[in-house]
């Protein structure tokens, strides 16, 4: 619980931070940052902590997206914070179903298997009129926010806090709960896991339940920051690059690795991009991420641990 | 009725056609997969490469894309060879979990996209060939021979590949690694060479079956993303370690491609491939002819 407070209050001093310097740049950057800081911890819920590899990031991503946009269309009016548990839930029940139907065999197949199902929701979504398909679906941003006035993005921005928040409390409550000790036998060693009694199939059903759910939360507001969304940009593998590179750089054993991953890659990506150019600094994750899954597989983190 | 005969009869035929093309695609997945256990997904990356140097020496010097791919093969061997001592020095050696070595064939694919976007930007590329624009009519249908080519050297590379993994000593020693690498090492020979050959041969293909891309359809960087799903679709539902497996489930996918093209629509072709996987992968994991 003190965590959670402390969290609150780094997200509140952080959002007070960004009103004061009254950028609206600086808040697309946050937003950028934490978003891949949730979609990073999102992903090492299922891939650091329990050690199956999820190469489908774009496909719950884009549930969540799409999500708002098909919810925005049927009921204008809904509030986005309903949208986004809605993207949620939906993006979970797709996890669900995905781990049910691949979790029973090795983990290189489960990977595999994550790749097929982004490319299925990628071509059913191409095709699904409603949302634009290859047209791609406008969503207008409203020009002010709602419960604290300013700029939209900054509603967007605080939005996404939230989500950080919530997530990185998860994630650590997660690694000290017998919730994650399941999931670290399951890392280690699945077999023996399964022989001392650890229901390793409900655990790891779990685990892609949660993560593909908080992937789709994060993917939720992102219409409505681009305004324009289709599917080659929605499902743009950089999100999956990050999504993965962000916790390998950072380091997969703890909450910490992701956030210390999306804020230096992230960061670093956003300044070489208004620096160099937009196609380098895509090139700067893929990069960063062979190197330390080469040379420093524990990540940041784990350098400085290994230091101790 | 004679209509839609017709059609579906062309369907079939030209998925035939393109799971022979499917199938120089997925040779080298098929061994690296099927036989050593190492997942490079980044396999599509090497076979734009093997495009775009078809692409250049078409363009630059005029050369049959075949040919240049032909010409290429050791220089690709040489890459499969440095490309493996790299994962294994990386994380064999260090008996990583596959994670690693995911992570880093993931991090090969995006980075040679990009930088192939860099170096050649997001046009498409084509080749001029004197095989690419007519077809061949056999009365009730007609063979695209820029279907029929890349057929023609995938069963090529196909029957080869079996020949030397059947009848040639080495061959037989990686069939041998497939199967159990404490027993090689026992019979004194040393499994990381064998390994490093059969990556090479593994890149290799790769040469070819780019020039087969570039001849079958205008390739772009980002391409190779649809590859990897239909390659490990073709490999695990014809079951590892299997050639002639992966052939027939090439064809099979070819063929289902085909038919969803022709009586669906074409941008419902990705998700076939895909849908397979995930059937096979949930109904018979070990695939047709698998071990």
């Amino acid at each position: 619980m003190p965590f959670t407070l402390v969290l609150i209050a780094v997200a509140a001093a952080i959002f007070a931070f960004g009103r004061w310097l009254d950028n609206s740049y600086a808040f697309v950057v946050g937003y950028i940052v934490v978003q891949y800081m949730v979609l990073g911890t999102a992903w090492n819920i299922l891939g650091g902590y329990t050690g199956y590899v999820n190469f489908g990031v774009t496909a719950f991503f884009a549930i969540g997206a799409y999500s708002t946009v098909a919810l925005h269309k049927l009921v204008p009016t809904l509030p986005l914070p309903v949208m986004i548990v809605v993207s949620g839930v939906l993006a979970g029940l797709v996890g669900l179903r995905t781990g049910y139907l691949t979790l029973r065999l090795r983990g290189v197949f489960f990977s595999i298997a994550t790749l097929a199902l982004a490319v299925v929701v990628q071509t059913l979504i191409t095709n699904w009129d409603f949302v634009g398909g290859a047209r791609g679906a406008y969503v207008l941003r409203p020009r002010m926010a709602p419960l604290i006035g300013g700029e939209y993005m900054q509603y967007l921005f605080l939005l996404m806090l939230g989500l950080g928040v919530i997530v990185l409390a998860t994630a650590r409550a997660i690694e000290r709960s017998a919730l994650g000790y399941g999931f670290a036998a399951i890392r280690d060693d699945e077999a023996a896991a399964e022989a001392s009694g650890v229901p390793t199939l409900k655990l790891k059903l779990i685990a892609t339940t949660l993560s593909g759910g908080f992937m789709g939360m994060a993917g939720a507001p992102l219409p409505f920051q681009v305004t324009y969304l289709d599917p080659a940009s929605g499902f743009s593998l950089n999100y999956a690059v990050n999504a993965i590179a962000m916790p390998l750089i950072g380091g997969t054993g703890s909450w910490l690795g992701p956030v210390v991953g999306a804020v230096l890659v992230g960061g670093l990506q956003e300044y070489l991009r208004v620096t160099i150019s937009s196609a380098v600094n895509v090139l700067v994750a893929g990069v960063l991420m062979v190197a330390f899954v080469i040379a420093a597989p524990q990540g940041i983190v784990g350098l400085f641990q290994r230091k101790r | 009725m004679a209509v839609s005969l017709d059609l579906l009869m062309n369907a079939v035929i030209s998925g035939l056609l393109l799971g022979g093309f499917y199938a120089a695609v997925s040779i080298g997945v098929a061994i690296a997969f099927g036989m050593l256990d190492i997942v490079n997904i980044a396999h599509p990356a090497f076979i734009l490469l093997g495009s775009y140097i078809a692409f250049i020496g078409n363009t630059v010097f005029g050369i049959d894309p075949i040919l240049a791919a032909v010409i290429m093969l050791p220089a690709f061997y040489l890459l499969g060879m440095a490309a493996y001592q790299v994962y294994y020095v990386a994380f064999e050696r260090r008996d990583d979990q596959s994670l690693r070595g995911l992570s880093f064939f993931f991090g090969v694919l995006f980075i040679s996209e990009v930088a192939l976007v860099l170096i050649f930007g997001v046009d498409y590329r084509t080749v001029q060939a004197p095989y690419i624009g007519p077809s061949l009519d056999l009365g009730l249908f007609a063979l695209p021979l820029r279907l029929l080519v890349p057929f023609l050297v995938s069963m090529v590379m196909a029957v080869g590949l079996q020949l030397f993994l059947s009848r040639t000593f080495v061959g037989r020693a990686v069939q041998a690694v497939a199967q159990d690498q404490q027993a090689l090492r026992l019979m004194a020979a040393n499994p990381t060479r064998i390994k490093r050959i059969a990556f090479g041969l593994s890149i290799a293909t790769a040469s070819l079956a780019g020039a087969c891309l570039i001849i079958y359809q205008p390739v772009e960087p980002s391409i190779g993303r649809e590859y990897i799903g239909r390659v490990f679709a073709i490999c695990v539902l014809g079951g590892l370690g299997s050639l002639p497996g992966m052939v027939i489930a090439a064809m099979t996918l070819g063929i289902a491609e085909s038919l969803t093209s022709t009586f669906f629509g074409p941008s419902w072709a990705p998700a076939v491939a895909f849908g397979i996987l995930l059937v096979t992968l949930a109904v018979r994991p070990s695939g047709i002819l698998g071990r």
